[in-house]
């Protein structure tokens, strides 16, 4: 049973989160560092230079890394308290196993037995698929690698998914299907040079801030920016035009602004016959799509929509962004291929300048999906259910092709079968279920049942209270390795300092697991650069060839874009030049998608819409960020954002204690009363676990072609609390 | 040469970058002497730094009853010298940019000094390092004009009073003077005037 072992308060206590505001010892006694460690922030995609200060090995401090080309020494207040959560108070620091009340302190070489010994008495019992690995999409390339390859062939288990299912996979299996290719299709550079930025669905100040210095930059030589976002975002407020749409309705809008843009001539016809194909479907598809048919539904004026295509037309060069505020859908696939069409059907891709790429959420979101760690592919971003590419994959890896189980579970789908008792056992590391999915209390059920759970992690997050055992990892600046930027650039995470006291790498942690599930040949890693000296073979030939990467190329040219498929190769940064794409017959694909609403919308008894989304000062489920005292006071508590309208219907003011509520559950929040969101959506955000959290009010629905969960769409009420001691 | 250090509030993304860099600061202890305001949160997401602005004469340096704010030969007026300062707060009440912090526990005023030890040494200031809008921008009137479609600005009319400054305020190429109004509202930009027409 994985119920958690005491209460909130004691584990609290125990594990935290508690706030460090100071290096070791305190800003008075940091000294001169020994030395400035050039690496990567461990949070977002954008993954800027840093250079970490070490003192007596610790880490003690952050400096700018001005020489580094994409971020030139800007940060996030994020990259800038980073340091802290290193020393940090909470930090396991030993195996730890569930007792009675608690957690207690057990031997390595026991906790390892352990963990084989419990796997392989639930697959005995239940078959090899009862046990599931879920990773994440913050860890290297060479974890990223490793924990795909362990799932398969040491567990032995078909379910192996990472919480990128949670970010890119909407636009990933999108540009898979337009492109054949999954990245971004220019480096950021481009976004400097263009004419028009179209942005949506994505909240950059906030969530990648340092995109902003290349759309300033793009606008400082004159160019416009259009926003489509619900909320007034930062990077919103001095947008040329923007788009307040209602949250759900991309498709009807995208389709609007490609139905004007065929209506104004602004067509490239040549483009279009020598390098695409499909585009009479998609003519077809979107001639009902008038902006006056679709005004209401959207709930934009159609003059703006109209404008927006005007602007796109004439602009020479454009650059078409978004995240995950139009993925987070159950058509998120659909909405990122409206925004393809639009970009194809014009021909503004494959040039400096000019293109359109999904910005990448999570550290290491770009390349943590492509070595082999999603339920649906191998290595070298490969089909797992492709004969060609499974064959590939067992030759370089030396084993049988049927040694290689088929395609697994999405991690959502762990979940449910957690739920059904058909997965009984779970290993994961990276991932925090029980803040980041949808239906919190459905979640929490899930980890209840659970037989047996194994969590590798550095800070005891809300989902490792349920585990058995918990295995102190790594952090990203513990361990050496690579990842692949919002870019499509390799860059090289540089150790600062070794893991603490027992804590140890999280790759050494599963070759020694992997050695005791019997697979020692098959893990021979005395490194991590062993790791990636492999996974470099085995992505040769691949669509995501990093083979001609090595560590002293990354570090002489500060990052090489993939596809490098030799080491002669100067790498990619950007794709498409010439028309040529990744399909077989070199063309890229248009799709025609139709408009169709979300998976829950308003009704009398839950009339408003719900969005959530990030603050810039929290990542994600805020195991690391809501550890750190500056980043915490910046914004302490979840509020509910809601227009002074509908403040007023509700007879809310600003502070006031409002109960949100779904029908999946409730929160009680303060309510946040600003004119910057549309009058019928309130938002929420998600980075907090238990009583204030947003996901007990989401859904669990999911788009069918990409698993992504409908964050960005729920039907809630709210009604005023009468007292502020209820929140 | 210490450059300059222009400061434009429209590029502003609210994400205290700048704040949590100055924190960093050797010296600072945590504390940033940088100023990120909220304008009119109800209405607007605009905020705007507050840096000292290193007047030509400065207020704060002028009714120091203990001469303890310094200005270099570069113009860099300086935090307030531990030993002198009685932490009166005769400077804060001075300023009329609101620069200067009291730590009435300690006597002591702290206050932006340009990075010091940084720009006195080539370096960029922390704050205009880190900010990731180009809302803080470190360099010349040469580089800024070369960059910017705005107009650098470092007079600015107090009621009766003109203060010359520094350290400069981009302004749109219409404005002339910069005259502050202390009942002045946010005026509302086309985006938000954009989000007003939207069909619920």
């Amino acid at each position: 049973m994985a119920c958690v072992p005491a209460d909130e308060a004691s584990l609290i206590a125990a594990f935290g989160p508690h706030l460090a505001w100071e290096p070791p010892g305190g800003f008075a006694a940091r000294g001169t560092p020994d030395r400035a460690v050039k690496t990567h922030c461990c949070f977002c995609g954008q993954q800027c230079g840093v250079q970490l200060l070490v003192k007596d090995e610790r880490v003690v401090g952050v400096e700018p890394w001005e020489e580094f080309p994409f971020n030139q020494g800007k940060l996030c207040p994020k990259g800038i308290k980073r340091y802290l959560q290193n020393n940090h108070p909470d930090r396991l620091l030993q195996p730890l196993v569930r007792t009675g009340n608690g957690f207690a302190p057990i031997p390595w070489d026991e906790a390892l037995d352990q963990v084989v010994e419990r796997v392989r008495r639930i697959q005995a019992h239940h078959g090899p698929d009862a046990v599931a690995v879920l990773s994440g999409a913050s860890l290297t390339n060479e974890k990223a690698y490793l924990m795909g390859k362990f799932a398969r062939l040491a567990v032995g288990t078909r379910h192996i998914d990472y919480n990128g299912r949670l970010c890119m996979v909407a636009a990933g299996a999108a540009n898979l299907k337009a492109f054949g290719i999954d990245r971004a299709a220019n480096p950021w550079a481009d976004i400097a040079a263009t004419d028009l930025i179209l942005v949506l669905g994505a909240n950059v100040s906030e969530c990648s801030p340092i995109t902003t210095d290349y759309i300033w930059r793009a606008r400082d030589r004159g160019a416009r920016l259009v926003v489509v976002d619900p909320r007034l975002t930062p990077i919103a407020r001095t947008a040329d035009l923007y788009l307040p749409i209602r949250p759900g309705r991309d498709v009807a809008l995208l389709n609007a602004i490609l139905h004007e843009v065929i209506r104004l001539g602004g067509v490239d016809h040549a483009f279009v016959e020598a390098h695409t194909s499909g585009f009479s479907e998609v003519m077809e598809a979107v001639r009902d799509y008038a902006p006056e048919a679709v005004e209401r539904e959207v709930g934009i004026p159609a003059h703006r929509i109209r404008e927006a295509a005007v602007l796109w037309t004439q602009a020479p060069r454009t650059m078409l962004l978004h995240s995950r505020g139009i993925e987070h859908h159950t058509k998120g696939v659909e909405n990122v291929l409206s925004c393809i069409n639009l970009v194809l059907a014009t021909g503004k891709i494959g040039r400096a300048g000019c293109g359109y790429a999904t910005i990448t959420g999570q550290g290491n979101g770009q390349g943590a999906r492509e070595q082999g760690q999603r339920c649906n592919q191998l290595p070298g971003a490969r089909d797992v259910e492709n004969p060609e590419h499974r064959a590939a994959v067992a030759a370089a890896w030396g084993v049988p092709e049927s040694a290689i189980p088929r395609k697994g579970a999405t991690a959502p789908e762990i979940l449910e079968m957690i739920h059904r008792g058909e997965i009984r056992g779970l290993i994961s590391l990276c991932f925090n279920p029980l803040v980041s999915l949808p239906d919190a209390t459905f979640t929490r059920e899930a980890l209840e049942r659970l037989d047996f759970y194994v969590t590798i992690d550095f800070f005891l997050s809300e989902t490792a209270r349920h585990a058995d055992l918990v295995l102190p990892g790594s952090l990203q600046e513990e361990d050496e390795g690579t990842v692949t930027s919002v870019e499509g650039r390799v860059l090289h995470i540089r150790e600062a300092v070794p893991p603490p006291a027992e804590a140890r790498r999280d790759w050494e942690i599963i070759r020694d697991l992997a050695h005791r599930f019997g697979a020692a040949e098959l893990f021979d890693f005395h490194s991590s650069r062993a790791i990636f000296e492999e996974l470099r073979r085995v992505s040769r030939g691949s669509v995501a060839d990093y083979s001609g990467i090595t560590w002293e190329k990354i570090d002489e040219k500060m990052g090489v874009f993939w596809p490098c498929p030799d080491e002669a190769h100067p790498g990619t940064p950007r794709l498409f030049e010439g028309g040529r794409f990744y399909h077989a017959d070199g063309r890229a694909r248009f799709h025609a998608v139709a408009y169709r609403p979300p998976a829950e919308e308003v009704d009398d008894a839950y009339p408003i819409i719900l969005t959530t989304g990030r603050v810039v000062s929290q990542f994600l489920t805020g195991t690391q960020t809501r550890r750190i005292g500056p980043l915490v006071d910046l914004y302490p508590a979840p509020r509910v954002e809601m227009h002074p309208r509908l403040a007023a219907e509700l007879d809310v003011t600003d502070g006031d204690p409002v109960r949100v509520a779904s029908r999946r559950g409730s929160v009680d929040l303060l309510a946040h009363v600003v004119a910057t969101i549309r009058p019928d959506t309130v938002f929420i955000p998600y980075h907090w676990p238990g009583r204030r959290s947003a996901n007990r009010l989401t859904v669990r629905a999911y788009d069918p072609l990409s698993g992504i969960p409908e964050f960005k769409v729920a039907a809630v009420r709210i009604e005023r609390l009468p007292a502020v001691e209820r929140v | 040469m210490i450059g300059t250090l222009f400061v434009d509030p429209s590029r502003c993304i609210g994400c205290t970058a700048c704040v949590e860099a100055c924190s960093e600061c050797p010296g600072h202890g945590g504390e940033s002497m940088i100023h990120l305001d909220w304008l009119e949160r109800a209405s607007s997401v605009q905020t705007a730094p507050t840096v000292c602005m290193h007047c030509t004469e400065p207020a704060c340096a002028a009714v120091c009853p203990a001469d303890a704010i310094k200005i270099d030969p570069e113009g860099i007026v300086l935090s307030a010298l531990a030993e002198r300062c009685i932490g009166c707060g005769n400077c804060a009440l001075a300023c009329p940019f609101g620069v200067p912090i009291i730590h009435e526990a300690q006597a002591l005023m702290r206050k932006c000094d340009l990075c010091y030890d940084r720009t006195s040494v080539g370096r960029k200031p922390m704050c205009a390092t880190v900010c990731p809008s180009g809302a803080l921008f470190y360099g010349t009137q040469e580089e800024v004009a070369d960059l910017r479609r705005s107009r650098p600005q470092s007079h600015f009319v107090f009621g009766g009073e003109t203060v010359h400054t520094r350290n400069h305020l981009m302004v749109p190429l219409s404005v002339g003077t910069v005259t502050l109004e202390p009942d002045a509202t946010v005026s509302r930009s086309t985006a938000e005037q954009q989000l007003e027409e939207a069909l619920c």
